[in-house]
């Protein structure tokens, strides 16, 4: 490195020209990813924070603006342009409404709308204000040279322009706490954010206990260990999509597999619908869960059980302890610090999941979680102000979750 | 649990127990192959368990001798018709035998297994009663985790493969007909010239592939100038990485939804492509900068001190020498991409844009019979399985490289 620091004199402090260096060259490094990340990731938070103190719906994101159709009209010395304007939103008004268009060649004006000036064959109407669901009409009587089939289309080709001033409800100022004060009046908020926390809880314990287990089994040399291992990933690389569509069709009530595996054996006599009855859609859509994301628990706590020294179980053999005391009292203070992290992750995303129960219920039956709720606010009741309010509790518990994430794991586990 | 350690008690709960597990496995396997009616029967399964158990702990035979006494006898009992696996008055007899017969056979010699090293029938010691049941446990845990990961996979190839009065008929019927050669795969051609999913395969995998390349390019300075430089806010950098990988997809979807809306990126490739890098990136980072941590910062000193810039470091040593996490990294990515379903099916309505997950979600409707459906689910799956089982050490790897010290 040419910028060396100069001849010693005592121990260099503060910052030098080198580590100066080292921190502009990284923030270079780092300046793509920052771009995109707030692009994507920041801007649509404030945007959601934004859009739920407003009283907006689904049909409100397309920002009312005047619609024209025009076409010619009669024949003779009733030939006239007719424009037909109207406001695409039916509650907004539209202010300071303008048409401006340009007759064909083959076309003369004969007389025009009076609010119409003319400039040789261009032509601008001023149109005044447009209410919500407002119509309008402009008629222009013109005379024909040549042949009229040619003229309409010459006509109807030209694309009117117009121009109007509306306010767009996404960027005005309006604000209500509307939003918030629906979805937290009534039982159904308390109602979803107990199924939420059943479906995290139980989920997550579920899949650290079934992937503590499946390690268990694969942590030892055997032929056919690999294929094993693969295999029992399937769940969790297989896209939600297909395996959720795979269980929607195994547990169907009238056609599926396993309710006439059931019946067969002798468990129950008439068909379960287990997707459709409370409260077990939700038990299922929670060992659905399970069963998709014991193969993350089983790879991290694997890896972390073949990193375990072998001496201290050849100690512990030496004074005879009994294998679930090796378990007991060695590898579970081992696995604690991975377990912890797991449970913790695992617990932020099972909570911040969606698509599953999307697939497999759409939130029906009792399975309506919080993220579900997004959904179903913003698109099934088309209102997006409800959605966005829903999702800043969402991200507020996720603040909340992250806060207990890195005062209690960081530091154990060095993240 | 002390007066469980005897070898009186231990055999035939043990033996009880494992022989109602294989049953149940047998009377599963045998109906999901044959399509007869088979059932584990539960009270003499148990009782015939416990007999078995007890006789190999009193009698202590060698592994062939008790695997053929099981079996032989395992067939006697079920042509008396008391055995361990009924069955219904549809079910063939060949199957019935067959299947008792080899009941008998991998009971006698896995029980053997797990209860051979039992001293007797007198107490036992805490290790050989704890052994005993840690094999017991073992055992149920491979059936049991094999089962239920290739039941599901088992129902979607083979639902693929019929057609839907078949399924309806007799769901547990999953034998398919040889005879009609290529015609088994009528339900996937029809998908490729019908449903387009020649196109979905396609987009799929171009989108996948320039997201793991768009994810590289962005996430390879970032993770090696968080793992390697000083520079304020490094710590805080870090962990906002993992925070923002944290960030429930549903709540970006919302507004991304509205921006796209308004900026007719909806239904566009090129939206889609721009989206995906950046859920992607995050992990991506938090992944490589756990690996490059873990390299020795001498070999890149040295080059350093040889007159290399740092960005000449970063492309002539490091880069090479994170090869494998490079690739478990982008397998991950290609992952995350290929099953990507929310974002998809919200941002895109236009058919001939679908990728292949929105294209399995536009068959679902009554219209569509399952069996579409179901091959739909295949070909998604396959590829990924495939591409997922050959590099499967490096995804063991990668997955863990990050957050798994030591």
């Amino acid at each position: 490195m040419s910028d060396s620091t100069g001849p010693a004199s005592g121990p260099p402090r503060g910052t030098g020209p080198l580590l100066k260096r080292e921190a502009r060259l990284a923030w270079g490094l780092l300046l793509p990813t920052l771009a995109i990340v707030s692009a994507v990731v920041v801007l649509p938070l404030l945007a959601i924070f934004w859009i739920s103190f407003k009283p907006i719906g689904l049909a409100d994101l397309r920002p009312p603006a005047p619609v024209v159709r025009e076409s010619l009209r009669g024949s003779g010395d009733e030939l006239r342009l007719q424009y037909r304007v109207r406001n695409s939103s039916q509650s907004e008004p539209i202010t300071g409404v303008t048409l401006s268009d340009s007759l064909p060649d083959s076309l003369s004006v004969v007389t025009a709308d009076p609010r119409c000036t003319f400039d040789g064959a261009d032509f601008t109407c001023d149109l005044g204000d447009l209410d919500g669901g407002g119509r309008d009409e402009v008629e222009i009587f013109v005379a024909l040279q040549g042949d009229e089939d040619t003229a309409e289309e010459a006509a109807e080709g030209s694309d009117p322009r117009m121009t109007g001033r509306s306010t767009n409800i996404l960027t005005n100022f309006d604000f209500t706490l509307e939003n918030f004060d629906r979805i937290f009046s009534g039982d159904e908020f308390w109602g979803v954010l107990g199924v939420t926390l059943f479906y995290t809880v139980f989920g997550t314990l579920g899949a650290l206990i079934f992937g503590l287990f499946a390690a268990m089994l694969l942590n030892k040399e055997f032929r056919g260990q690999g294929i094993l291992r693969g295999l029992y990933l399937f769940p969790y690389v297989a896209p939600v999509i297909a395996v959720a569509f795979a269980w929607i069709i195994l547990f169907d009530p009238f056609s599926g597999s396993a309710n006439a595996l059931l019946i067969q054996m002798g468990v129950t006599s008439s068909s379960i619908n287990f997707f459709g009855d409370r409260p077990l859609a939700l038990i299922m859509v929670t060992v659905f869960e399970i069963w998709r994301y014991f193969p993350l628990s089983f790879l991290f706590i694997l890896a972390r059980m073949q990193s375990i020294d072998t001496d201290m179980y050849e100690a512990a053999d030496m004074d005879g302890a009994s294998p679930f005391q090796k378990f007991w009292y060695l590898s579970l203070p081992q696995l604690l610090g991975i377990l912890s992290v797991l449970f913790l992750l695992r617990f932020i995303w099972t909570f911040n999941k969606f698509d599953d129960i999307f697939l497999l219920t759409g939130g029906n039956a009792g399975t309506r979680t919080l993220t579900v709720n997004v959904y179903e606010q913003a698109f099934a009741i088309s209102n997006i102000g409800a959605g966005a309010a829903v999702a800043v509790v969402v991200f507020c518990c996720l603040v909340l979750f992250s806060i207990l994430f890195f005062r209690y794991v960081s530091q154990e586990e060095g993240l | 649990m002390s007066a469980l350690r005897f070898g009186y008690v231990t055999g035939p709960v043990l033996g009880a127990l494992w022989l109602f597990v294989l049953a149940t496995t047998l009377a599963v396997l045998m109906s999901f192959a044959t399509g007869d009616p088979f059932r584990p029967a539960g009270l003499w399964s148990l009782f015939w368990g416990a007999a078995l158990g007890l006789g190999l702990v009193a009698l202590r035979p060698g592994q062939g001798i008790a695997s053929l006494a099981a079996g032989v006898a395992f067939v006697l009992l079920a042509v008396i018709g008391i055995g361990p696996v009924a069955s219904g008055e549809s079910a063939s007899t060949l199957w019935k035998l067959v299947g008792s017969g080899a009941l008998g056979l991998a009971t006698g010699w896995s029980l053997h297994v797990i209860l051979g090293r039992l001293p007797g029938m007198g107490a036992l010691t805490r290790h050989e009663f704890e052994e005993a049941v840690i094999r017991f446990l073992t055992g149920f845990g491979y059936i049991f985790f094999t089962a239920i990961v290739a039941i599901p996979f088992y129902v979607m190839v083979m639902t693929s493969l019929k057609n839907q009065s078949e399924l309806i008929q007799n769901p547990l019927d999953f034998t398919i007909d040889l005879s009609q050669g290529w015609g088994l795969f009528r339900s996937y051609v029809e998908l490729f010239a019908d449903f387009n999913f020649g196109s979905y395969l396609w987009t799929s995998f171009y989108v996948s592939v320039l997201t793991v390349l768009l994810t590289l390019a962005f996430s390879i300075p970032g993770a090696y100038a968080v793992a390697r430089l000083r520079f304020r806010g490094r710590a805080a950098f870090s962990r906002s990485i993992l925070l923002i990988y944290m960030v429930p997809m549903i709540v970006l979807a919302l507004p991304i939804y509205i921006a796209f809306s308004m900026t007719g990126l909806r239904n566009t490739i090129f939206g889609i492509v721009l989206i995906y890098p950046v859920t992607t990136i995050p992990v991506a980072l938090y992944m490589l900068q756990g690996y490059f941590r873990g390299l020795p910062a001498e070999v890149e000193e040295a080059g350093l001190m040889d007159g290399l810039s740092r960005l000449a470091v970063i492309w002539k040593i490091t880069l090479p020498l994170s090869l494998p996490a490079l690739a478990s990294v982008s397998l991950y990515v290609f992952m995350i991409a290929w099953n990507e379903f929310l974002l998809a099916f919200m941002l895109l309505d236009d058919p001939s844009k679908f990728t292949l997950t929105r294209g399995i979600a536009s068959l679902n409707s009554s219209e569509i019979p399952r069996q579409h459906l179901m091959a739909g689910a295949v070909v998604a799956t396959v590829p990924i399985m495939a591409l997922f089982l050959g590099l499967e050490r490096f995804m063991t790897k990668g997955l863990t490289a990050g957050s798994v010290k030591g």
